[in-house]
């Protein structure tokens, strides 16, 4: 079964484009210099339009997570990590962490990770990664 | 709202609770109406409000055969119902209408007539957290919860205990789905749904609904049941991604909601006599005690643990079950407020002896929204 996949919208399709590049793009307010995500084309903070682009570090760490034992159809049969990274420049995000055991004993909160991407087609999807792999 | 100045005068459920193959959606809607309008000794003709989530105002009405001067469609989740009655109270005093009639109906076990659970992919949460596996409530509102254990110093066996002390009470009401009573090892044995969370810490699956007639102060003496008063009403929402949450510790909607309900009542959680959390998950008490300022940071654990929330505590809490017990159709708030409304009315299966505030308190979404309603029996 196909991976679920998301469906850039005009506000997305940077991020989604920086994916394909190997680049995890986040947005900042020129104004008041908070950074911030999900995509949109206005600072949650203080409302401005004048928003950038910018490439985050990649840098993240384990703020919380479950493991599912009994995944989606188009995740396999495996039990899985749903986890939300706390980024370097501040925002989380939710994503799914590879390249380690999918236990308690091996996702340890607060554990450093890295982003890492895999393409599927016309996406790209940014996973993390402990950061020593 | 004008505290005091609305009150309940029907509340009933559906005729069945559970398993209902035989009715759809909407027959849950208009069966629990029914037996709402019956309570209030009134017919459909006699409403001139209505209000409901999951199915619309629209549908409602015109299957009831009613023609309402005032409608609200208000659907953020379990904790709609909460919004309702704090909109309707609004609108009987602003004069839009005289007599509301709310609404619940979901065929959550059967799924007869029922939508799908589903966003768009090209919606926020379609784009940034279904790619990652997540299914339905069971591992999205769980996700908060290992970081929240770990900054409270909250374990496995404290989440356990949430289940533990419900099924109490639940094997005290006759209608309650689950009734034999659980140890903290037989929740921490059941099957692994997410980790953390074990089978026995997440809600029911099953079908009902439920239906609240409110008016105001004046007209409510006229009815046969004894008025039940609204003092207290509150709401908000914070964000439709439960990873988005500002903090994953406590809730903002549920802060927000609570203490806009608690001013406007004039009490604190010391004046509380029976409270009703929403439990989709065994974590929300914990959260709720916490975020509503029954519990300092820390203490919510403790508290629970110490039964003080048990059969025979100072603060009963989710005495009909709860989610984890009673019933959960989807959107369970609805059977939060009907045991609130029973417990003021001293009819309740679980009653606390003298109880004279309840606070019903729900949630919408993952986190996603909440609704008060503080209830007082006296004039």
């Amino acid at each position: 079964m196909d991976r679920t996949l998301p469906q850039p919208t005009p506000e997305t399709q940077h991020f989604w484009d920086g994916c394909a590049a190997g680049e995890l793009r986040l947005q900042r307010c020129v104004d008041c210099r908070e950074a911030y995500f999900p995509p949109r084309p206005l600072c949650p903070k203080c409302g401005s339009r004048a928003v950038e682009v910018f490439p985050a570090s990649g840098k993240a760490s384990l703020y919380s997570y479950v493991i599912n034992h009994r995944p989606r159809p188009d995740m396999g049969t495996a039990p899985h990590s749903i986890a939300v990274v706390a980024l370097e420049e501040g925002p989380r995000m939710m994503t799914n962490i590879v390249d380690c055991p999918q236990t308690p004993e091996a996702l340890q909160l607060d554990m450093p990770l890295k982003v890492t991407f895999q393409n599927f087609g016309a996406i790209t999807l940014p996973f993390f990664k402990p950061a020593e792999a | 709202m004008k505290p005091g100045s609305i009150a309940v005068v029907g509340a009933a459920e559906t005729t069945k609770l559970g398993k209902i193959p035989d009715m759809s959606v909407i027959g849950l809607h208009a069966d629990a109406a029914l037996n709402a309008m019956a309570d209030a000794g009134l017919k459909p003709s006699d409403i001139d409000g209505v209000a409901t989530a999951g199915a619309s105002p629209v549908e409602t009405a015109h299957y009831l055969g009613i023609t309402p001067t005032w409608v609200d469609g208000t659907s953020v989740g379990g904790c709609s119902f909460m919004l309702h009655v704090r909109h309707a109270a609004a609108a009987i005093n602003e004069g839009l209408c005289k007599t509301v009639l709310i609404t619940h109906g979901e065929s959550g076990r059967s799924r007869v007539g029922a939508g799908g659970f589903g966003r768009s992919p090209s919606s926020l949460m379609g784009q940034f957290e279904m790619p990652y596996g997540v299914t339905s409530p069971p591992t999205m509102f769980t996700v908060p919860v290992l970081r929240y254990l770990k900054a409270r110093g909250y374990t496995e066996e404290d989440l356990a205990m949430v289940s533990v002390i419900q099924r109490e009470w639940a094997a005290k009401n006759p209608r309650a789905s689950f009734k034999d009573p659980i140890t903290v090892d037989d929740v921490l044995n059941s099957p692994m749904i997410a980790w953390p969370f074990r089978m026995l810490m997440c809600c029911l699956v099953t079908d009902g609904g439920g239906a609240l007639i409110l008016t105001s102060r004046e007209r409510a003496k006229d009815f046969p049941k004894k008025p039940v008063y609204i003092i207290g009403t509150g709401e908000s929402v914070e964000t439709p991604m439960v990873s988005q949450m500002v903090d994953f510790t406590t809730s903002k909607a549920f802060r927000v909601s609570g203490k806009k309900a608690f001013d406007e009542a004039g009490i604190t959680p010391k004046d509380v006599d029976h409270l009703m959390i929403y439990d989709a998950f065994a974590h929300l008490p914990l959260y709720g005690l916490e975020d509503l300022g029954f519990c300092a940071p820390g203490e919510a654990g403790a508290f629970i643990r110490e039964r003080n929330t048990a059969p025979g505590g100072k603060l009963p809490l989710n005495t009909n079950g709860g989610g984890l017990s009673y019933m959960h159709s989807g959107m369970y708030g609805m059977y939060a407020l009907q045991e609130s409304v029973r417990q003021m009315r001293g009819i309740a299966p679980a009653q606390a002896q003298g109880a004279k505030i309840a606070v019903s308190h729900g949630v919408g979404g993952m986190f996603a929204a909440s609704g008060t309603i503080i209830f007082t029996n006296q004039d």
